[in-house]
């Protein structure tokens, strides 16, 4: 097999506050033999923010970095849910759109850059996904007796609608979990919102929200949840002491990327996937797998 | 002959990127506010704010808070059978009113977005300990503290920057931008 390259998009979260995200990929990515080229000098992709203010320049942030994707001749693949939504929907945008397309290269040129429409945008999840054989042949340290909740979160499936493309009842991250070894909860949630930015705007919603979720992980059985986007981890993880107080409740429990799980299901140990960084300690099944990874 | 744009009309043609699909496509089946996970927060639901919209209650649709209450989780969009991309259209009515400079003042939605944004262009990437100086002094004392008491847990576990990242072309960057707005030094 040819080796898979891509230009990797790591994100503002992933520098500092999901720094664990960042180095979880990068090693398995190593042990998957798939080469990750940060997109040199990425800026921001505007999160929702940007879209609140100004639509067309949040369409220029996300260019620039299609471009310099484009540059290197890659398709670019993103862990944050919320920056590949974005660079999604707007490289859909000036796929369609030639005008618009045409503005923003016009602002492009200041920075020496072009985008002709000729890559394509992936979510991290996705790229393992597609490669579940190799997946389970490298997880040489099985997750057994690890359930986990898989929580898709909004923006890996929406908006976005392929045609065939099931957006209300994917099974990706689930085979995800089988293939490394763990089991999968029946998690009704899944594919509902944290709350996303809303723990800062609008606080009451977002913790009520979060708290939904929560239960919902726990009345499935799961022993930790697996996300695959910045937010959603620290809304969920971060946030459990306010709904605790809001709502008069005791959860206690851990989030960890899906990255993350798959490292340890590698025999990575956990310390080179960030693995401590979390508020919340590691369940029982968690930490049999990281004694096993750190005696490799 | 000049012919007048309802209101109907000027949040439609807001909706630039979500295809045109006009909110009077609407069947009033109510799937967005049935299926919105903050519908129970919001002072109008998605299905009767359409109906607003529609019947050109401008005044109302101005002074309701529901749009800066969606979460932009894209479930109505996806679900809406008439094709209308609803959370689109919250984006679309979120930047009107910050145009118009209505807003309710007590909302944190509208300075945070500003700030964040006044941030990327100085710098090109998110810097979160500058975000929260947009909301941070308008909480309440029980939340301001375990606002503070999460940024140590976060400082602790080495998950807050220090210093604030900035891209390597910021002038390229900034150029590019004043070709969008074009605007002087």
């Amino acid at each position: 097999m040819t080796k898979k390259t891509f230009a990797y998009f790591p994100g503002c979260s992933l520098e500092k506050m999901a720094e664990s995200y960042h180095l979880s990929t990068v090693e398995i990515a190593r042990v998957m033999g798939m080469e990750l080229k940060e997109l040199e000098d990425w800026n921001c992709c505007g999160a929702t923010a940007y879209f609140h203010v100004d639509e067309l320049l949040a369409h220029t942030l996300c260019a620039r970095n299609l471009a310099m994707a484009e540059k290197e001749g890659l398709d670019l693949v993103a862990p944050c849910s919320g920056c590949y939504k974005n660079m999604h929907a707007c490289n859909a945008h000036l796929k369609k759109d030639h005008d618009l397309a045409d503005h923003i290269n016009f602002a492009l040129e200041e920075d020496n850059l072009r985008y002709d429409g000729k890559i394509k945008v992936h979510h991290l999840i996705e790229v393992f996904s597609e490669d579940l054989k190799e997946v389970k042949a490298k997880a040489t340290n099985p997750l057994t007796g690890l359930k986990v909740a898989p929580y898709y979160g909004c923006q890996i499936l929406r908006p976005r609608k392929f045609e065939h493309e099931n957006v209300e009842e994917p099974r990706y991250f689930e085979d995800l979990m089988t293939a490394i070894g763990a089991t999968p909860v029946d998690f009704l949630l899944r594919l509902r919102c944290c709350g996303a930015a809303l723990i800062i705007t609008n606080r009451q919603a977002a913790l009520s929200m979060v708290r939904n979720l929560l239960q919902n992980a726990l009345d499935s059985g799961a022993d930790v949840i697996a996300t695959a986007c910045p937010l959603c981890q620290v809304n969920l993880e971060c946030y459990q002491d306010q709904v605790n107080a809001e709502f008069g409740t005791k959860y206690s429990v851990p989030v960890f990327y899906f990255t993350q799980l798959m490292g340890l299901s590698m025999g990575i140990p956990a310390k080179r996937l960030g693995i401590g960084t979390e508020f919340l300690s590691p369940p029982a099944a968690m930490l049999a797998a990281c004694r096993k990874a750190a005696a490799v | 002959m000049a012919t007048t744009v309802t209101f109907s009309q000027e949040i439609g043609n807001l909706l630039h990127a979500a295809g045109g699909t006009p909110v009077s496509a609407c069947m009033q089946c109510g799937t967005c506010s049935g299926t919105c996970p903050v519908g129970d927060f919001m002072d109008v639901r998605p299905q009767r704010l359409i109906r607003m919209i529609d019947a050109g209650f401008k005044d109302k649709v101005m002074a309701t808070r529901a749009f800066w209450y969606c979460a932009s989780c894209y479930q109505c969009t996806v679900r809406c059978p008439r094709g209308i991309d609803i959370a689109e259209l919250m984006y679309g009515l979120k930047r009107y009113t910050i145009w118009k400079n209505q807003y309710p003042e007590d909302l944190i939605g509208p300075a945070f977005s500003e700030t964040f944004v006044k941030n990327i262009v100085r710098t090109g990437r998110s810097y979160e300990p500058v975000l929260a100086t947009s909301y941070f002094f308008t909480l309440g004392l029980k939340e301001m503290l375990s606002e503070a008491q999460n940024a140590t847990m976060l400082m602790l576990k080495g998950r807050l920057p220090v210093l604030p990242a900035r891209i390597k072309r910021l002038e390229n960057f900034k150029r590019m931008i004043k070709r969008i707005i074009p605007i002087g030094d």
